[in-house]
């Protein structure tokens, strides 16, 4: 049976290897807590503000569907960063619903 | 030398909270902040973000709980180095601690409560190679003393507030000024970008968009830095200053070299006493720490004070007997 609740959110990691990460939709998760939650080294120092970029992510596959644009205070601090990506978010920012099914990710962090 | 009972490294809510909680008990306090003004990301970083989980307000600026807590600590009279940088710890042969600023000043304490949150706000620096090199010498990455650019050609980096506000400010007092940003939008408030592009076609501005500062070049100071479009292409600049403006990112700083026990970047206290490091009179709150079930809440930062208060408070009279008082019987008395 599938969980109507439930999403696929993939992360890419080293080595072309991508992690799929099943996630709720009815639990008001940003996508950097779902990271921090399945034990991902995000510091996610402003806990969620969009007030630094130690959850900026790149959107390898869509980027478009994701939901709500990025904030002017989001692009921002991306418009701060040396390694931002015309598919960068912060994602704090990224809430998960159903349009996120099939995301996949990339973590970049504040280098 | 600066004398006093508990020196506070860290002026945002909860090292304030730590001056009142000290001062009911009759201890001095001086504290230590990088930033410029007390109140810590609360002042420096939200100041107009609210807050809803400090008891007795449904809501808060984080701005305003900072003048409020102010206010509530102006009795007990606490002494600061503001904009300054706690750079080193040693301990005299009397017991007391011996703390070193950037700015050159020394405090003398008996206790140290490092309350120092998210870490020390650093300059986000651009990956560029030898920046290092120049910085202070042509380099600079806050605008500290306007003047020394009066008549000099600068060369600025950044989109966002900062970079703007800077460049319609520095527009007047320097002989040529280019403003370089990586984006072709600018993200500021559209006000300043309304006054930066008219300063562009005024000509007082050079704008180069979708273009970084790739090099920095010069002879013991800096003289030229090179910047290049999205395809790549240079252009070379000479300039007297380079001023890259990314915003600030919070970092450990020099108390990790202070033999203090670390858990990743927070210090490991005990919290089933008094929030005490790993050396005897150093002290841990807020943010900066980490314990089982710790949370980070401003909160459970100010309780984390009041119990450090009184653990310091026993350290400096271990021959005493302690009478905790309350408030709502003794009242303020201040210094």
């Amino acid at each position: 049976m599938i969980d109507k609740d439930l999403v696929q959110i993939k992360v890419a990691g080293p080595n072309a290897t991508v992690v799929t990460l099943p996630a709720p939709t009815n639990m008001s998760l940003s996508l950097m807590e779902l990271l921090k939650g399945n034990g991902y080294p995000i510091q996610a120092t402003c806990g969620g503000m969009a007030l630094c970029a130690t959850c900026h992510v790149c959107v390898l596959e869509g980027y478009e569907q994701v939901g709500e644009p990025a904030s002017d205070a989001e692009w921002a601090m991306l418009d701060s960063l040396f390694n931002t990506t015309d598919t960068s978010r912060l994602a704090c920012q990224v809430r998960i619903g159903h349009a996120c099914d099939n995301m996949l990710v990339k973590i970049l962090g504040d280098t | 030398m600066i004398t006093t009972d508990i020196c506070i490294v860290g002026a945002g809510p909860v090292g304030l909270f730590a001056v009142f909680e000290a001062g009911l008990l009759g201890m001095r306090c001086h504290l230590i902040d990088v930033l410029t003004q007390p109140g810590g990301q609360l002042a420096e970083i939200y100041p107009k973000k609210p807050i809803y989980d400090i008891p007795g307000y449904p809501v808060v600026l984080a701005g305003e709980l900072i003048q409020r807590q102010l206010e509530q600590i102006a009795p007990f009279k606490p002494t600061w180095s503001l904009g300054e940088k706690a750079t080193d710890l040693q301990k005299n042969p009397s017991g007391d601690f011996l703390i070193t600023t950037s700015g050159g000043n020394q405090i003398q304490a008996k206790i140290l409560v490092i309350a120092s949150g998210l870490g020390v706000f650093e300059p986000r620096k651009p990956p560029i190679s030898s920046l290092d090199d120049f910085e202070n010498k042509g380099v600079d990455y806050f605008v500290k003393n306007p003047d020394a650019y009066k008549g000099k050609k600068l060369v600025l980096a950044g989109g966002g507030d900062s970079a703007l506000d800077w460049t319609i400010f520095l527009a007047d007092i320097a002989a040529e000024l280019t403003l370089v940003h990586r984006s072709s939008r600018f993200r500021a408030a559209p006000d300043s970008v309304e006054k930066v592009m008219a300063l562009s076609q005024s000509g007082k501005v050079r704008l180069m968009l979708d273009a970084n500062v790739t090099e920095v070049h010069g002879n013991g100071r800096l003289n030229k830095v090179v910047v290049s479009n999205k395809d790549g292409w240079p252009t070379h600049l000479d300039t007297d200053y380079f001023i890259p403006l990314f915003g600030l990112r919070p970092e450990l700083g020099p108390l990790a070299q202070w033999g203090l026990n670390m858990d990743g970047e927070a210090i490991k206290v005990d919290n089933t006493l008094d929030y005490q490091t790993n050396i005897p009179g150093v002290y841990a709150i807020g943010d900066i720490n980490t314990y089982p079930g710790k949370l980070k809440l401003i909160l459970c930062g100010y309780h984390e004070a009041a119990l450090m208060a009184q653990s310091a408070w026993k350290r400096l009279h271990p021959n005493s007997m302690f009478n905790m008082k309350y408030t709502t019987v003794n009242g303020i008395n201040g210094f």
